[in-house]
């Protein structure tokens, strides 16, 4: 079953607290751990996610570099490789384009390449998605273009409990950890249980209980998905919504279980439709339980275009809860 | 930096007292020793390549073995190296098994790195080789990091040693994007790394000078980054050893980077595809002339009387044997077995979910740990 939350004392914080507290209690744990990229230190994080960590851990462990993705990628795989535990701060999942021979090529495949002598514990994060009207090069969604490699895992969470749950256990994994926030939710505000707390990875989390219809989604599009289960239980449309948190590892299992018991299921994603995560989880459930489909699988993606700058135009081109209510009600026919 | 100590040998003007000259005989004929096995390895590399038991990419050192061994030679057992592709002479200067280095270019389960990597990444955690680097300039960054983990692990967790890093890398990697980003920060924190060029004049099919700029005077590129360069005849042992030894101490004691531009050159092709119509063959063999090998053999026989040409014989029929015997172990070695090979070293922490096709697990122990 998919797992929840356990019932600590929680109190209510931001996303971006909910980073940091994940990044702070673990740098306090293991002095292996320390924080690299751009503005991380003197101006406390572009975002404002490591505030006061330089006050804390000191310029040997809270590290500015200069705009160099590729270089300082690259020095943190090979720090971790001595034995360090890295989390590298993309100020933007975009800019680590340029440093997609470290992240891509070195990273996850170096455990492999060196035959079991050398994995590559690292965690690399940042924003991903579109920020607002940031325009199509530092919009990118990564999930899907990145996930297709194996070697790496990847973590995206929705909402503030999940941010320092999965981080914490992202740090604490022996493999490279792709971490992908989004700057539209870093001021969102939830409860989060204090202290030393994990999330698993590989286990989604049912956030809504439903009949009808199976949504699954990860990361912000969530939010729209609880808007959208909102909207339709007003018409007495009830869905099961899976937050997946990671994409790889995948709880196909938990999409499974729902899928038949309601028979139908929408994916949202915030990535382009085409090789997308949605059309793997599509792939998943056509191969592991067609029988129970009633309904052909849809997709909710960002539409199949550069992301544009005009305020409408991107208002068009995101997922929203009104794209994916009608998803749902064209799937039920009502 | 100067450039002028390079042609120091080649004008036969060679300083009365050098560093060298204070090591024992031994020392000196183990390099020897070294230099030999690395040029027998690799004559058959080619052989075993030419009868297509190895595959994909094979770039071979010979010409090149007086850089890794007088380099290697200045730093200690475990002070971190890492190098591109043309890697097989790092590999056995540094100290690994002759046969584990032909099994993984031969594909075998008793390969460094069982199979998985090949001709291009050879890797050694015993001895400190961290790669084996098939993307040009990929390993610069890295080499960064494996310095700064030595930094911090003295700063922040207290250890006592003081370490310098190694990143070897060819001249064709100078003018990739990701060398320049790691001299930078190299330069910028401080890392204790010595960015070794080992410059054979050619990128693949590419002279030098169409290639990168100021490549008469390359220590001009480390200036730009406030690094120290120095150019060093790589074609001289003695002289590499003599003038990198000194830089690696400082390097170390100072914990800072340095460039090194190595003079050398490749005898054969880029890789084993290469008809190598870019060069002259008066060229290659000009070159030959002055042949690291035969210099240091010639030093250690007439100057220090430290070696018969009988003792050179016996210690060449020696080295026959040690390769010939790596390449049987290589041949006789088994495939890399599917169950559990395949699948197995993707990840140190393999969960359910992380591929649609099946779970993935952990394989046989690598041979070398």
């Amino acid at each position: 079953m998919p797992a929840t939350a356990a019932a600590t004392d929680t109190r209510t914080i931001t996303f971006r607290e909910a980073l940091r507290e994940a990044m702070v209690g673990e740098m306090r744990r293991d002095e292996r751990v320390f924080l690299i990229g751009e503005e991380v230190a003197q101006y406390n994080g572009a975002y404002k996610v490591s505030q006061g960590m330089l006050d804390e851990f000191g310029p040997k462990r809270i590290i500015d570099t200069p705009i160099s993705e590729s270089g300082f990628s690259g020095l943190a795989l090979g720090a971790a490789m001595c034995g360090l535990r890295p989390i590298v701060e993309f100020m933007s999942w975009s800019f680590s384009l340029v440093a997609a021979d470290q992240i891509l090529n070195n990273a996850p495949k170096m455990l492999y390449m060196s035959g079991g002598q050398w994995g590559a514990p690292v965690v690399f994060r940042g924003n991903d998605g579109a920020g607002g009207q940031l325009g199509s090069t530092h919009s990118w969604c990564v999930e899907a273009l990145y996930s297709n490699v194996p070697g790496l895992k990847m973590a995206i969470p929705s909402n503030p409990a999940d941010a320092k749950g999965l981080l914490t256990t992202a740090i604490r994994d022996d493999d490279p950890v792709f971490f992908l926030e989004s700057e539209r939710m870093l001021s969102d505000t939830g409860p989060v249980p204090e202290g030393d707390y994990t999330v698993p990875f590989g286990a989604a989390a049912l956030r809504r209980e439903g009949t009808d219809c199976t949504l699954v989604s990860f990361g912000r599009p969530v939010n729209f998905c609880l808007e959208a289960c909102d909207a339709l239980e007003a018409d007495g449309i009830t869905c099961d919504l899976l937050d997946m948190r990671t994409i790889r590892p995948l709880d196909a299992e938990s999409i499974v279980e729902s899928l038949k018991k309601t028979n139908r299921i929408v994916v949202v994603d915030q990535s382009w439709p085409f090789a997308s995560i949605a059309s793997e989880v599509i792939a998943q459930v056509c191969e592991r339980a067609f029988d129970w489909l009633d309904a052909a699988p849809r997709r909710v993606n960002t539409d199949d275009v550069p992301t544009p700058y005009a305020k409408n135009l991107e208002a068009a081109y995101l997922p929203n809860a009104d794209k994916i209510v009608a998803a749902v009600r064209s799937l039920l026919g009502r | 930096m100067t450039t002028a100590a390079a042609s120091t040998r080649q004008t036969g003007a060679r300083p009365r007292k050098r560093l060298t000259d204070s090591l024992p005989d031994e020392t000196l004929i183990g390099w020897l020793r070294d230099m030999t096995l690395i040029r027998e390895f690799e004559v058959r590399t080619m052989q075993a390549y030419s009868n297509a038991k190895i595959g994909g990419f094979c770039h071979v050192y010979i010409g090149e073995e007086a850089c890794a061994v007088g380099t290697l030679a200045c730093v200690n057992p475990d002070d971190p190296v890492i190098t591109a592709y043309r890697d097989h002479g790092h590999a056995l200067a540094r100290g690994m098994d002759p046969g584990a280095c032909m099994a993984e270019m031969f594909g075998r389960i008793t390969g460094c790195a069982k199979g998985k990597g090949g001709s291009m990444h050879m890797f050694d955690r015993p001895h400190w080789l961290f790669g084996g680097h098939g993307i040009v300039g990929a390993q610069t960054p890295l080499g960064a990091g494996l310095a700064f983990a030595a930094k911090y692990q003295r700063e922040v967790l207290g250890q006592d040693q003081k370490k310098v890093a190694l990143c070897y890398l060819g001249d064709g990697a100078l003018n990739q994007g990701a060398f320049h980003e790691a001299m930078n920060l190299a330069g910028l924190f401080g890392l204790p790394v010595i960015y070794i060029v080992e410059n054979n004049r050619y990128s693949m099919g590419t002279e030098i000078h169409r290639g990168t700029t100021m490549a008469d005077d390359l220590p001009k590129k480390a200036a730009a980054y406030g690094v120290e360069g120095v150019t060093i005849d790589g074609m001289d042992v003695l002289e590499v050893y003599d003038r990198f030894k000194p830089i690696a101490d400082a390097c170390r004691e100072e914990v800072r980077p340095a460039f090194v531009d190595l003079h050398t050159y490749r005898y054969h092709g880029h890789s084993m595809s290469d008809p190598q119509k870019y060069r002259a063959k008066e060229e290659v063999e000009e070159v030959k002339q002055r042949d690291s090998i035969d210099l240091l053999a010639a030093h250690l026989i007439e100057e220090r009387k430290a070696l018969t040409p009988d003792d050179r014989k016996a210690m060449q029929q020696e080295i026959k044997k040690i390769v010939r015997d790596a390449v049987r172990f290589a041949e006789e070695s088994p495939e890399p077995p599917v169950e559990p090979e395949l699948y197995s070293d993707v990840y140190l922490n393999p969960q359910p979910g992380l591929s649609p096709i099946r779970e993935y697990t952990r394989g046989a122990k690598n041979p070398l740990l």
